[in-house]
Formats: structure tokens, C-alpha cells, sequence
């Protein structure tokens, strides 16, 4: 999260809408956000309605056994369709902000 | 002559001590060294080591070292912290979900709407037709902030 507020400039610069989502509450994301500085939009999918429809349920992974969302990373174009999808296979690894920015070069090159 | 503590017992207890903090405190916000924390395994390797040397001070020298029990209890522990951070690191954060049913690249994402931090309903498509995202959104999907 914080690398990826660092980042956030490259982000807007291409035209692309920088989106977290978790199971966390509002109230919850609000705090981190002002805590930690994030500008960008937290999604809050409490009733983990979402997160099942893209099948990214980690059931009990969370505090207290709850089910929360695995890490994942889409990158949709402005129609909404998928142009690359990121699953990491161990919670230790995530994408970088550098890869989130090569992934969407990529595809807009694509485009062109 | 009073015996003497092989200090590479207290040593090696604090290296292998550093070494989840470390990894914690540094070297998780990197995405990189998150993945594959080669300092903190380092600090593992060290740390073990100066416990073996301790061990091997206290039994092949007893009559110049204390701390035959002490040093096997230390090394014990030392390999028990070492196996807990490596299953965590190489077994249990991998047992993710496989996700088969997950938008692929060429699909429509499923639309929705969900409260953003300040509680107001947003959908995908009302995100999508914002002004910063002539070019689409990255949605980053986290296991929350707890």
C-alpha cells in the first residue's frame, strides 16, 4: 500500500484509477488512510459479496477465522474488461507498483 | 579457575532474534525482499552457526566452558524459531486459494458497487467513467488492514 501511494503520480499520469478493496469497514479504511497518507479509493466489500464473485475468498486466512480477500490485482481497461490479472501464488509475494505500471505500459502499447 | 559462557550462545540467540524482526519491520513493506528475504535468512544461518559453536564450546571444552544444557536448549530453540519463520514463509503463505474462477484477461470484469472509505456506494462502472481513469483502473484486491 505505501509503495503503491508512492507510486500514485505514475498511476494518474497514465489515466488509470488507482482502486484497494478489502473486507475491512469504511470506518476502517478511512483510519488507514489518514493514518498512513493514502489518496487513493478504498473499496469496503464487508458482506464479501464481491470478492466471492471474483472468486478471491480466502476462507478463515483472516483475524479469528473470518474470510477475507487473497491478494490480486486486475488491470481493467476503460471499458471494464480485463487486460491483465496478477495471482500470486504465496501472500508473501505481491506485484509491485513497477509491475502494476510495466503490466498497464503493456497493454496500452498494445492498443496503439 | 571458574568456567566462562561461551558467548556465542548469547550471540547467537540474539542474531536469531533479529532475524523475524528484522523481516518485520524492514523488509516486509518491500514487496521484493517480502518475498524472498535473503537478510533475514542470513541472520538465521549466523545465528544457528554462533549457537553450533556454543554447543560445541561447551562439550568439547567443558573444564574451560559452562553450559552444556543451556547451549542444546539455545540451539533447539534457535532451529525451532528458524523452521517456524521458513513453514511460514514457504508453506503457509502459499496455501492461497487456486482463484480458478477469477476474471480472466479478455473478459468484462463483473460489475459492482461497494462503499468506498467514507461510506458512499461507488459501482465499477461509476469508476470507470471518472476522470482519472481514461485508461481503466487497476483494482488491488488485500487481505485487509488488520
Amino acid at each position: 500500500m505505501r509503495s503503491l501511494q508512492a507510486h500514485l503520480p505514475e498511476f494518474d499520469a497514465r489515466g488509470v484509477r488507482l482502486v484497494a478493496i478489502s473486507v475491512d469497514p469504511p470506518e476502517e479504511s478511512a483510519d488507514l488512510r489518514k493514518k498512513a497518507g493514502y489518496t487513493f479509493t478504498f473499496l469496503g466489500d464487508t458482506k464479501r459479496e464481491v470478492t466471492r464473485s471474483y472468486d478471491l475468498l480466502h476462507p478463515r486466512a483472516g483475524p479469528g477465522g473470518s474470510d477475507i480477500a487473497r491478494p490480486a490485482e486486475f488491470y481493467l481497461d476503460a471499458t471494464g474488461t480485463v487486460r491483465w490479472v496478477n495471482l500470486t501464488p504465496s501472500i508473501a509475494e505481491r506485484a509491485t507498483p513497477e509491475e502494476l505500471l510495466a503490466a498497464i505500459d503493456a497493454s496500452l502499447a498494445e492498443k496503439k | 579457575m571458574k568456567r566462562r559462557w561461551p558467548y556465542s550462545i548469547w550471540l547467537g540467540l540474539a542474531v536469531v532474534l533479529a532475524a523475524p524482526v528484522l523481516y518485520l519491520t524492514v523488509l516486509v513493506p518491500n514487496p521484493a525482499t517480502r518475498a524472498m528475504p535473503w537478510p533475514s535468512l542470513l541472520l538465521f544461518a549466523v545465528g544457528v552457526a554462533l549457537l553450533l559453536h556454543g554447543l560445541l564450546r561447551a562439550w568439547r571444552a567443558p573444564q574451560v566452558y559452562r553450559g552444556k544444557v543451556v547451549a542444546a536448549i539455545a540451539l533447539a530453540s534457535g532451529l525451532a524459531v528458524t523452521g517456524f519463520f521458513c513453514w511460514g514463509l514457504f508453506y503457509a503463505a502459499r496455501q492461497v486459494p487456486d482463484s480458478l474462477g477469477a476474471p480472466r484477461v479478455g473478459q468484462l470484469a463483473p460489475d459492482f458497487t461497494l462503499p468506498d472509505q467514507d461510506g458512499r456506494p461507488v459501482s465499477l462502472a461509476q469508476l470507470l467513467a471518472s476522470p482519472h481513469a481514461s485508461n481503466g483502473a487497476m483494482l488491488v484486491f488485500y487481505r485487509g488492514g488488520w
